[in-house]
């Protein structure tokens, strides 16, 4: 890939310069610090500190510290099952995305013209209603004696005792669909930066479409596309709403193990010991995915 | 044949966006569905019975007014907080910058469930496992709503063209004018945006809360609890509202964007 002379530094050399100094900052960001340092931070820290918990001097001995490394061994044993699903649903999730994403963020951005604007929003507009009620909505569609069952029988593509709804087909369309806006949005944004002229350029040095596709437009969209991968894969994994509502009961997800053993099971130490443990898997995952994309100053 | 490879990309990127219209569709159907019995969901027959009764389940429309005031309160200490810090981050230089830029992206990129289960963890080390409920909620929604709305007030003010503010200053307008008359108008609307983004995030918002609510039940938490003895249609009622007054709302402010930048142009 040709490199591209950088014509501009992200922040102009003026708003660099004229940065005021002094104490009037601190005043302004102190809310902001306080609150994440009090309600994300040192929930961290609690987080950890449950995760370490003796169970046996749990409840009746009020919690007692002792530390306990062996929880993590416990829920990986009990769980791993429920960590593979999670990580895969969230993976086949965001490869769609990816797919459909890109496609919705290319012609936006692209063919649009003035309706561009207006797309943007029907991208966003789903979104504005709830959640559960669209993942709901998702079940009628895919249920057994729906139109899309109905229709893939006829064609013969679905068996005629063939059902889409409690199968992980349906829970990775319910994800895929979900959390879409998450991909297209940092997509467009760097697909509309694109120079036309570049893409220009290449079709005069005879490249057809689909290689000026791959040696232009794909690496100068990379930046969006690991930012969107990174969105929809992160609360992908996590989520725990499609699995219950579109999937079986054979396939249990980390969010359901953690949140039955926070609550209902009253077992928080494996709670923990799991979401820590969710957390440095995915953490693990950005870093390495991030290196290999080769956009280290994405943050 | 040559119309159709011309225009492949965007009628393929129109029919993606038509197949998310999908589920919306029938959630805006069903709220006119008459069903037969409860708990099978099917179109049955056409009422207007579900949008004249929206209370018929109280416990609906109770968790809905918790959902509400939770997402108003939310929303305003967090678009006043996170305007604060993004005005900061933008317009100062000072030490711990680019730490606190970290700390505001870090619960963007963590999942949902681990921010919940560390709240949780918290607030039972530190006693109030019996006390959870309206202001645990309120703290977790605040928490997370913040990083979106300094994400979004710091583009917009990032963005903005601080030749205007010069103008002001040259035609001898004091700080506090400038402020106000100048700068405050020209970020509004990435404030509002920000507080609109904030709003749908708590309102919507499941898994954080639901860690978090103790005993009381917010309107996902409701759905959630309905969703294996059969939904009541009217559910089916605010999913269509509330798509009703975030799209008149977005696309009043565009409409509104659109007829100021043409009465600059003249």
């Amino acid at each position: 890939m040709a490199t591209v002379e950088p014509t501009a530094d992200p922040l102009p050399a003026s708003a660099e310069s004229g940065r005021r100094r002094g104490p009037g900052a601190y005043l302004l960001m102190a809310p902001a610090v306080i609150w994440l340092a009090l309600f994300f931070l040192i929930p961290f820290y609690s987080l950890l500190a449950t995760s370490l918990y003796d169970p046996s001097g749990s409840d009746e001995a009020g919690w007692e510290m002792t530390y306990h490394i062996g929880n993590y061994a416990t829920a990986l044993s009990r769980y791993w099952d429920s960590l593979a699903w999670s990580l895969f649903y969230g993976a086949a999730a965001t490869a769609i995305c990816l797919v459909l994403g890109y496609v919705v963020a290319y012609a936006i951005a692209f063919k649009a013209g003035r309706w561009k604007n207006l797309l943007l929003v029907l991208v966003i507009a789903p979104f504005f209603t709830s959640f559960l009620v669209r993942t709901l909505s998702w079940q009628l569609i895919l249920a057994d004696n729906g139109w899309v069952v109905n229709t893939l029988q006829f064609i013969g593509i679905l068996g005629e005792d063939g059902h889409l709804l409690a199968t992980p087909f349906a829970v990775v369309a319910g994800l895929a669909y979900n959390f879409l806006p998450f991909m297209v949005l940092p997509l467009f944004a760097s697909i509309d930066k694109i120079d036309h002229r570049l893409i220009e350029a290449s079709s005069d040095l005879y490249a057809n479409p689909v290689v000026g596709f791959f040696k232009v437009t794909w690496p100068l969209s990379l930046p969006g596309v690991v930012s969107g991968t990174l969105l929809t894969f992160i609360p992908a994994a996590g989520d725990y709403i499609n699995a219950q509502l579109l999937g079986n009961t054979n396939t249990t997800v980390i969010g359901t193990v953690i949140q039955l053993q926070a609550t209902a099971a009253n077992q928080p130490h494996l709670a923990a010991a799991l979401s820590m443990t969710l957390m440095l898997i995915i953490l693990a995952m950005v870093v390495v995915y991030i290196r290999r994309a080769g956009t280290e100053d994405l943050l | 044949m040559r119309w159709l490879r011309e225009h492949l990309v965007l009628l393929l990127g129109l029919a993606v966006l038509a197949y998310t219209f999908i589920p919306i569709a029938v959630v805006v159907l069903m709220s006119f569905n008459d069903p037969a019995t409860r708990n099978v969901y099917r179109f049955d027959g056409f009422t207007l019975d579900n949008w004249l009764n929206p209370c018929e389940d109280p416990a609906m429309c109770e968790a809905l007014g918790l959902s509400l005031r939770v997402g108003l309160s939310s929303t305003l200490a967090a678009t006043v907080i996170g305007t604060l810090a993004a005005f900061a981050l933008v317009r100062w230089d000072f030490f711990g910058r680019s730490t606190s830029n970290l700390v505001i992206f870090l619960p963007m990129a963590a999942p949902e469930i681990v921010l919940g289960s560390s709240l949780l963890a918290l607030f039972v080390q530190a006693g109030f496992a019996g006390q959870l409920g309206f202001w645990t909620i309120f703290i977790a929604h605040v928490m997370f709503c913040l990083s979106f709305v300094v994400v979004t007030v710091r583009s917009r003010l990032a963005g903005m063209d601080d030749n205007l503010e010069q103008a002001a200053q040259d035609l001898y307008a004091t700080p506090s004018q400038t402020f106000w008359r100048v700068t405050f108008p020209l970020v509004l609307p990435g404030i509002l945006g920000a507080a609109l983004l904030s709003f749908s995030l708590s309102f919507d918002d499941f898994i954080i809360t639901n860690l978090n609510s103790g005993n009381d039940t917010t309107f996902p938490m409701y759905v959630w609890s309905v969703a294996r003895v059969g939904v009541p249609m009217q559910v089916n009622v605010v999913g269509t509202l509330m798509l009703v007054i975030s799209l008149a709302i977005v696309l009043g402010g565009e409409a509104n964007a659109r007829r100021r930048m043409r009465a600059v142009r003249g």
